[in-house]
């Protein structure tokens, strides 16, 4: 096994950093819980960074690049989408969340309807989606390790990343300390952008490396020029390394409605069915926009963070900065992938965690042919960027998710009586339990790239939390049964269709053929957000209806508190008459 | 001279009114997001030869959902944050412009 030096050094010490800052900060037990409790107020600068630093994970940092690379132009809804939703956070739910003070969405789903039962069924969903968000994590640490040890295999990365991450968060470490996750966000920025740099200098800029898959007629000639002033032509073909027949045409790959959208069209075309492929990737399009836009209105896990700040303002002033920070991290991993496609086109012939995936991990290297040890230095700032990623993703759901069952389902539920101890013994339990479910989980999906899991969790939470926080937030006639009949009933058809088509990909049920003759039914189990969406609120408007005589009695003032301007005082005033 | 009613800030008129105008507001800036945002693919759909002219090396359409859709997002939140604010702002004064004990008592919340 032929180990980089340099790859395993930045690797290991931001492992250990990482492990060593969150022991520490649990020592300190700061966590945002108790900086907004303590009075403190976070500075609109640190939050932004701690918010995006969460929010960029396996997927942003190296998904991604590896589906752009694979997958081309229709990739790139990926990053534009998942900083857009955050527009429809802050335009929507965000403002009224914060007037409410739910940390949590099964906080908020208590509180708005008075329904411990209710709460539990939020916590469900923490549960589901958060497990599909873990898988993808796995993936990105399965791919990155067996990077970094050649011949390690897929799933010795994931479980040897999974104990250790596992043991951390059972033994206290990993809270999402507000400082930890703001450097996060400046070593995963610095960790992607400055090997893109470096890369474009060499190689050629972004625009030039599209072009590459433009039409002859415009391709543009390569030339490296060294920082010294000689030039070489790399190669002779236009400047680029020839594709291997596994990669998608030049066509296919630069323009819209590519690999990615019409996989179901081209199936049913092979059988002979007669299909508008372009309308059907149409409507792939569509319903991927739909959930990735959705689904990010609804993580768990971002939401904690709005309260931090000490007023309103400051959250929304945190939320703008927040989308610039994120936005221009996204403009830098489609660079690697259009990148990637010209000169490391070997890629394309791997699979799993050989394929595209790792295109983050192995582009900074082929400098190395020219500039010594520069393209290590480079992979293993890119290769610690991506333990970064989806270390504190996996260790921020893994604590939401062990929290969410030990608080609710034992604390609530099995033992409410229990001494702090028991309590936690429980929650060491849960996070062994949560962890080795998610562990087994990631070792499954070593064929499925870490973008596509990922719009997955956002698909099933884009038909269950989002609805929920959206028709809660600016309608006063939701009842309970209402909200749970529309979550319950997006959230598990989106979850059936996802697992459907997941389930026929692994091979575990045979349904290949099936989905060859319907198209549009594949394009609706595979990305259910189009249909599932509109369904979930068309439930919670209907059964809320029938139900009305059981909306809240003092929903007025609910609305109030949700809406009003904190100045009013409208909350204290609502704590007060809950109190009696 | 009657001095001009204060607002009760536990009526119903002024949740419906406040709700209303913040819907507004969040419904104008999604709307123009949102027709560029599924407007995109129907461009593409439509006007392939137009979305696939080269600019820098770039298609067109490669250009604006790789680079360009984040400033107008960013342009979007920009405005709705300037106008939500100085909406709240506003309410706040007409509300609380003279002090005293105007405000309704919880009594009329039962009244629901």
């Amino acid at each position: 096994m032929h180990i980089d030096p340099y790859i395993l050094a930045f690797s290991s010490i931001t492992v250990l950093v990482t492990i060593w800052m969150g022991f520490r900060a649990a020592r300190q037990s700061k966590t945002a819980h108790d900086f907004f409790v303590a009075g403190r107020s976070v500075s609109v600068g640190w939050n932004a960074s701690a918010i995006s630093g969460e929010y960029l994970s396996a997927a942003s940092f190296m998904g991604i690049a590896g589906m752009v690379m694979s997958s081309g132009y229709d990739a790139l809804w990926y990053p534009v989408c998942y900083a857009c939703g955050y527009l429809f956070l802050l335009l929507f739910i965000a403002g009224p969340l914060r007037r409410f003070g739910a940390y949590t969405i099964p906080d908020f789903a208590e509180g708005r309807y008075d329904s411990p039962i209710f709460r539990k069924i939020a916590v469900i969903f923490v549960l589901f989606i958060g497990f599909f968000y873990t898988m993808p994590q796995m993936k990105g640490a399965g791919t990155t390790l067996a990077y970094i040890f050649p011949g390690l295999p897929y799933w010795a990365g994931v479980v040897l990343v999974g104990v250790v991450i596992t043991l951390n968060v059972a033994l206290g470490g990993m809270k999402g300390i507000t400082l930890v996750q703001a450097f996060q966000y400046w070593a995963k920025m610095f960790a992607i952008s400055v090997p893109v740099f470096v890369l474009m200098s060499v190689y050629g800029h972004y625009g030039k490396q599209v072009a590459s898959s433009a039409p002859s007629g415009s391709r543009v000639q390569y030339s490296a020029t060294a920082n010294w002033g000689q030039t070489a032509t790399i190669a002779t073909d236009a400047g680029r390394k020839p594709l291997p027949e596994t990669a998608p045409a030049d066509g296919k790959w630069l323009n819209p409605f590519g690999p990615l959208t019409t996989k179901a069209a081209k199936a049913a075309a092979k059988q002979g069915l007669i299909v508008n492929e372009k309308a059907l990737a149409l409507l792939y399009t569509y319903s991927l926009i739909i959930a990735l836009v959705c689904g990010t209105a609804g993580l768990p896990h971002i939401l904690v963070r709005f309260y931090t700040n000490p007023d309103g303002v400051a959250a929304k002033r945190t939320t703008m900065w927040v989308m610039i920070l994120i936005g221009v991290f996204y403009m830098f991993p489609p660079v690697f992938g259009a990148i990637g496609r010209n000169l490391l086109p070997e890629l394309y012939t791997g699979t799993g965690a050989k394929g595209t995936d790792k295109i983050v991990l192995e582009l900074p290297r082929i400098l190395n042919e020219r500039y010594g040890p520069l393209g290590s230095i480079l992979s293993g700032i890119t290769c610690a960027g991506a333990f970064a990623a989806f270390m504190s993703t996996f260790s921020g759901l893994l604590v939401s998710m062990t929290g969410a069952l030990a608080h609710d389902v034992y604390g609530k539920m099995l033992r409410p009586g229990s001494t702090p101890q028991a309590r936690m013994k429980a929650f060491k339990f849960c996070a062994v339990a949560v962890g080795v479910v998610a562990i087994l989980l990631g070792m499954q999906v070593e064929q499925f790239q870490i973008n596509f899991m990922v719009g997955q969790a956002f698909a099933i939470a884009a038909a269950s939390y989002f609805p929920l926080l959206f028709m809660s937030t600016w309608w006063r006639g939701m009842t309970m049964k209402g909200a749970a009949a529309g979550m319950l009933g997006g959230g598990l058809l989106a979850l059936a269709g996802i697992s459907l088509t997941s389930f026929s990909d692994l091979k575990w049920i045979d349904l290949g053929n099936f989905w060859s003759f319907h198209p549009v039914l594949r394009i609706l189990c595979e990305q259910p957000a189009i249909w599932t969406v509109p369904l979930a609120i068309g439930l919670m408007v209907v059964v809320s209806k029938v139900t009305s005589r059981e909306v809240p009695s003092d929903i007025r003032m609910k609305m109030l508190v949700l809406h009003a301007p904190e100045k009013l005082g409208l909350k204290q005033e609502y704590i007060a008459q809950e109190a009696h | 001279m009657q001095a001009p009613a204060k607002p009760d800030i536990h009526s119903e008129s002024f949740l419906h009114e406040m709700m209303r105008r913040q819907l507004r507001l969040s419904i104008a800036c999604a709307a123009t997001f949102t027709i560029v945002l599924l407007g995109l693919p129907l461009a593409n759909y439509f006007l392939p030869e137009l979305m696939a002219k080269q600019v820098f090396g770039f298609t067109l359409t490669w250009l604006f959902l790789g680079i360009g859709f984040f400033p107008l997002v960013w342009a979007i939140a920009w405005v709705f944050i300037r106008r939500s604010i100085a909406m709240e702002e506003t309410e706040v004064q007409a509300v609380t412009t003279v002090r005293g004990s105007d405000r309704a008592k919880p009594e009329s919340i039962a009244a629901v």
